[in-house]
């Protein structure tokens, strides 16, 4: 990808249009257009921090950054009201089943954002014996925000490429992110888990 | 002021035109329950930003202002969202009970809206014991609550079910007490008189002492009805996660979201039913000018804009205080506001028998 | 300390001596808690407070460093005990005369595989359940492939062991249980609004009233201490932003003070002051966000947004020179990473003068409200005794009437000094608590407002060799952290790489404490005690 590629916001949109005028099979109804609307601008988080991140999370709702302007302060306590996870921190080895759970809590659809350096590969603790290297192993990501804690600007930049990414779903295919996703679940698989 | 009553008589009297009595009256039922829907989903969306609002306002925040102007639409958006969301099944519950319980919760305050004087000659019923009605149908919805704590086979959601049972039987009593001191100073349960007789004073300034006490106890116990904060323990997010319906996804929590706003709605509007004239125009006996000019403007209005005014104090309420704990907040019903509550009635009754009133 | 050392050869004649910045006792195991008693009983040695146990592997030999003080003396010991049995180590717990011991053991248990013998609870603490070795160890085999990542729910188990000593001298594995079959146990945690991060509190109820807690920690293990035995010192540094990433500039102040003493270095006046105003300016910020955090969890909303409104600006000051929001990295050995910003004083005493009116406001808001009153006032009561005997210190143990600021028995840096007042508070309730984090903003204030008008010129950073080697040795050192007494253990074995950096957090006694005085309590104020005990979930975890 060039490095110009980086800077521009609108990538995927961008990426849609030519597609478009390329005369790519897109079948797109006003309903669907209408749902993905509703979908990407209706982004509730889970309340969910395992440690620095999560505090900028809360700078991110408070007065500076508002993230209400968004409409994403219903951060909500439980699992299967919430329609994405921020996993702001680090994932260690015991914490591991926990997101796993709390991620098939969660409602479809569902989305991730691996938030913060520790989420996305480890981090500083690359050496540890007891950390998640990167939280892609356990549950699929959709977002990737890098940074020791990522600041409050780039995680409002997240949100927002995950509302993008929301918004052409439909184009990229709702099925084919649910057959990712199935495919991942099917790699990953729980054993022995008794309801 | 114009009175609905004609128009409604209009639509009675053509459709009998030409169709029989029972299917103009089932059209009107049908019609009434499109409108009603209506006006229910339009209302709560209308409150959730409005709440949002008011809430970042006195956060020094923005609030929701990317989705539509000022934000209009973000509850809109939420809506879609939340009627695509998938609803999660759970092993090991009661299901029937599960799936009725939002329901049950809804139709509690779907139920009260028919009584409410929306406008002058603008209610869907009006018979003689509407207060007692409307009091009677906002119980349902501790039914629903404590169900859907009940088959989510959840602890948590059972804590908060059974916190949210004791705190509305108790709040109950002081809705009904000091809704009683209001009933005994009209003389009446019919809603239309009451308001009818507010057309000089409102009961509020009418009434003054007793009144202002029953107002004061009628806006605290309200606001623990409609569970919201400082009383809002049966959801308290930080120690039950959601309370009564963590379980819940989809459209089902979308109903307990949306109740609990109508509730908000349905308090006031009782409040300003029983204080503050329910639709009738502020008038003060002998300023003939002044009170033509509030004759202006439609009943409809006043009546909505009150119940926002009163929605709003409630709002900042939530926004202000601390939570209270299970046990405080019992004391503070049984020990203070039932007592109060029943010299208050007493006090009234004086007042009414001596005259003392305006 | 010669006179200690006296009393206690008195006392154990078997006992040997090493000199150092703390007196260190090398005691055999079999003696270990006959000497406890006497050091914690004897009035004149009255060693109340036990700072922190050490676990250690010395290769050949596993053991433990106890750090204990005397509030009444103001005096400190180290007491090591050792055993050569690599493959059931075991020594005698001193879990009934310190209270806070038993979650010390745990630790080392978990760590070193060290049973202690007496103890009533000893399950892992950290790890998990199945988990297999014990990290800290040298010989510690790390491939993912023993203790790979799973997404299974880790087992549970209501049992836990305990070792008794039979008269005949043999030991004896009990199992005991932890609830009692009829209990109803209720899950907070890990994922949990009130639990401040990834915290479990295994809860028996009856009703709303708490019967028991059970704490379980480890959800943010992320094995720090191991990882700085593989890293250079400098490099171990920037770990300490990622415990208590409120109290970051402590933290580091702290081991940077601890390897500078290692290695003799000196650093110079402006660095010192630099420090402390970061320190300082850190712990306003840091208050000010439990002030807004606990309101939140009494359901207080509103008041976070005021209250990081004040720490928003202390950040952009600190961004402004450190050049990041939380994770600073800014103190390092010999002095700070840069200078101080230009603007830095203009913005500090634009600070100071909106601070003031901000605590009034805060009070305003919510500490006069009644129903913040009743619902802090009386609610999880911490005697001293307790506060003591659980280590909790900072600024909950300074709300139970322990003077406990580190600044003041110890004084480090520059402390000294400066003119401030140590907050202390007898009432011991969470109101209490809360009460003396307010007056700890306008103390800190109070700090730097003396320092902001002279910060000496002078070099920020000494001249430190690029391959830093400290001498072999041990060293232990305080500071007073954002949430209480923070202990840096350093043992060198003359390489580039320390031998075992140990990491004494206030946070663990905290959380440990919370069993203690949520009994008898209702559910909601666990939400408050928790609240008030300020406890960061990354700090204990480690």
């Amino acid at each position: 990808m060039p490095y110009e590629a980086w800077k521009d916001n609108e990538y995927i949109e961008s990426l849609v249009k030519e597609l478009q005028e390329s005369g790519a099979n897109v079948v797109v109804g006003s309903l669907d257009k209408l749902i993905n609307w509703g979908r990407s601008n209706s982004l509730w988080p889970l309340t969910f921090a395992t440690s620095c991140c999560g505090i900028e999370f809360v700078s991110l709702g408070a007065a500076r950054y508002d993230m209400a302007r968004f409409g994403w302060e219903v951060a909500r306590s439980s699992p299967r009201q919430a329609d994405f996870i921020m996993v702001a921190g680090t994932i260690v080895n015991r914490m591991a089943p926990v997101v796993r759970r709390l991620y098939d809590q969660l409602a479809e659809p569902k989305y991730v954002i691996a938030c913060g350096a520790c989420a996305v590969s480890g981090g500083p603790f690359k050496k540890s014996y007891h950390v998640v290297m990167g939280v892609d192993q356990i549950i699929p990501v959709d977002v990737y925000l890098p940074g020791c804690p990522p600041r409050p600007e780039a995680m409002i930049y997240s949100i927002m490429q995950l509302s993008r990414k929301i918004k052409v779903e439909r184009f990229f295919g709702g099925v084919n992110r649910q057959q990712k996703q199935a495919d991942f679940l099917k790699e990953h698989p729980i054993e022995g888990v008794e309801d | 002021m114009f009175d609905f009553s004609i128009l409604t008589e209009w639509i009675h009297s053509t459709l009998l035109g030409f169709m029989p009595q029972w299917l103009a009256v089932t059209t009107e039922c049908v019609l009434i329950g499109l409108v009603l829907l209506l006006t229910y989903s339009v209302l709560a969306l209308f409150y959730i930003w409005f709440e949002r609002k008011v809430c970042a306002a006195f956060q020094c925040r923005l609030g929701p202002n990317r989705v539509g102007p000022f934000g209009l639409l973000q509850s809109v958006a939420d809506m879609f969202k939340i009627l695509i969301k998938e609803l999660i099944s759970l092993k090991h519950t009661d299901k029937f009970l599960f799936a009725l319980a939002p329901y049950l919760v809804i139709l509690a305050s779907m139920l009260a809206f028919a009584v409410l004087p929306w406008g002058n000659g603008l209610q869907i019923i009006n018979f003689n014991i509407g207060i007692f009605f409307l009091i009677a149908v906002s119980s349902i919805g501790v039914l629903g609550i404590l169900l859907a704590g009940w088959s989510s086979n959840n602890k948590f959601t059972l804590i908060g079910a059974m916190r949210s049972g004791a705190q509305m039987v108790s709040y109950e009593l002081s809705i009904g007490l000091s809704v009683l001191t209001m009933v005994a100073f009209a003389g009446t349960m019919n809603v239309v008189e009451i308001v009818e007789e507010q057309s000089n004073l409102w009961f509020i300034f009418s009434g003054h002492i007793p009144a202002i006490i029953a107002f004061i106890i009628y806006l605290i116990a309200g606001t623990a009805e409609t569970n919201r904060g400082p009383f809002d323990l049966p959801e308290a997010e930080s120690e039950l996660t959601a309370g009564y319906h963590t379980e819940y996804s989809g459209i089902h929590f979308g109903f307990f979201y949306l109740a609990e706003y109508l509730n908000l709605f349905i308090v006031s509007g009782v409040a300003t039913l029983l204080f503050f004239g329910g639709w009738m125009p502020l008038h003060f006996p002998g300023w003939d000018g002044f009170n033509a000019i509030m004759d202006y403007i439609p009943s409809v209005v006043w009546f909505i804009g009150k119940a926002i005014a009163l929605s709003f104090v409630i709002i900042w309420f939530k926004w202000t205080f601390p939570r209270l704990r299970i046990d405080q907040m019992l004391a503070l019903e049984w020990k203070y506001l039932l007592p109060i509550n029943l010299f208050n009635l007493v006090l009234m009754v004086l007042i009414i028998v001596y005259g003392l009133h305006f | 300390m010669a006179n200690i050392q006296e009393t206690i050869a008195k006392l154990l004649p078997e006992a040997t001596f090493e000199e150092g910045d703390i007196l260190m006792v090398n005691v055999p195991d079999a003696k270990w808690h006959n000497l406890a008693k006497e050091l914690k009983e004897n009035k004149d040695l009255s060693f109340d407070f036990l700072v922190t146990i050490v676990g250690m592997d010395w290769t050949e030999t596993l053991g433990c460093i106890y750090y204990l003080t005397s509030t009444k003396h103001n005096t400190h010991l180290s007491v090591k005990v050792t055993t050569d049995n690599r493959e059931k180590p075991m020594l005698h717990s001193v879990s009934d005369l310190w209270k806070i011991a038993g979650i010390f053991e745990r630790e080392v248990y978990d760590f070193f595989g060290i049973v202690f013998i007496g103890n009533p609870d000893m399950r892992r603490l950290f790890l998990s359940i199945d988990w297999k070795g014990y990290p800290l160890r040298k010989d510690y085999d790390e491939s993912a492939d023993l203790n790979p990542v799973t997404t299974e729910s880790e087992r549970q188990s209501d049992f836990t062991d305990t070792y008794v000593e039979t008269p005949d001298g043999t030991v004896e594995k009990k199992e005991v249980r932890v609830f009692a079959p009829e209990d109803f146990v209720v899950n907070i945690g890990p994922q949990h609004p009130a639990t401040h991060g990834v915290l479990r509190f295994r809860t028996a109820v009856d009703g709303e009233i708490i019967k028991k807690i059970d704490v379980y920690m480890g959800y943010i293990h992320r094995g720090i201490e191991k990882i700085c035995e593989k890293l250079t010192y400098p490099q171990t540094l920037h770990f300490m932003d990622r415990l208590d990433y409120f109290s970051a500039h402590p933290y580091h102040h702290c081991l940077c003070m601890t390897i500078e003493q290692a290695a003799g270095i000196e650093i110079s006046r402006r660095a010192q002051v630099i420090r402390v105003l970061m320190d300082e300016l850190s712990r306003i910020a840091s208050h000010c966000l439990f002030i807004g955090t606990y309101c939140m969890d009494l359901g207080a909303t509103t008041m976070l947004f005021y209250t990081l409104r004040v720490r928003e600006q202390i950040l952009d000051i600190m961004e402004k020179t450190c050049g990041a929001r939380m994770t600073f990295n800014y103190e390092c050995i010999g002095g700070v990473m840069q200078d101080l910003h230009p603007d830095f004083v203009k913005d500090v005493k634009a600070l100071l003068e909106v601070l003031p009116k901000n605590i009034k406001e805060y009070n305003k808001i919510f500490t006069g409200n009644v129903i913040a009153k009743n619902r802090m006032e009386g609610v999880g009561y911490l005697s001293h005794e307790d506060a003591i005997n659980w280590s909790v210190t900072g600024p909950s143990g300074r709300a139970s009437g322990w003077a406990c600021d580190v600044r003041k028995t110890d004084p480090y840096s520059i402390y000294s000094e400066l003119d401030f007042e140590q907050v202390v508070r007898e009432e011991g309730d969470s109101m209490a608590r809360f009460k003396v984090r307010m007056s700890e903003m306008e103390q800190s204030a109070k700090i730097i407002s003396q320092l902001i008008d002279n910060i000496p010129d002078g070099e920020y950073c000494v001249k430190v060799p690029k391959v830093l080697k400290l001498p072999v040795g041990r060293w232990f050192r305080t500071v007073e952290g954002c949430r209480g007494t923070f202990g840096i253990y350093l043992e060198s074995n003359g390489d580039t790489k320390p031998y075992r950096l140990k990491i004494a957090p206030p946070c663990l006694p905290a959380a440990s404490v919370v069993d203690h005085i949520t009994r008898g309590s209702k559910i909601a104020d666990l939400i408050t005690i928790g609240g008030s005990l300020d406890y960061i979930v990354p700090d204990m975890d480690r």
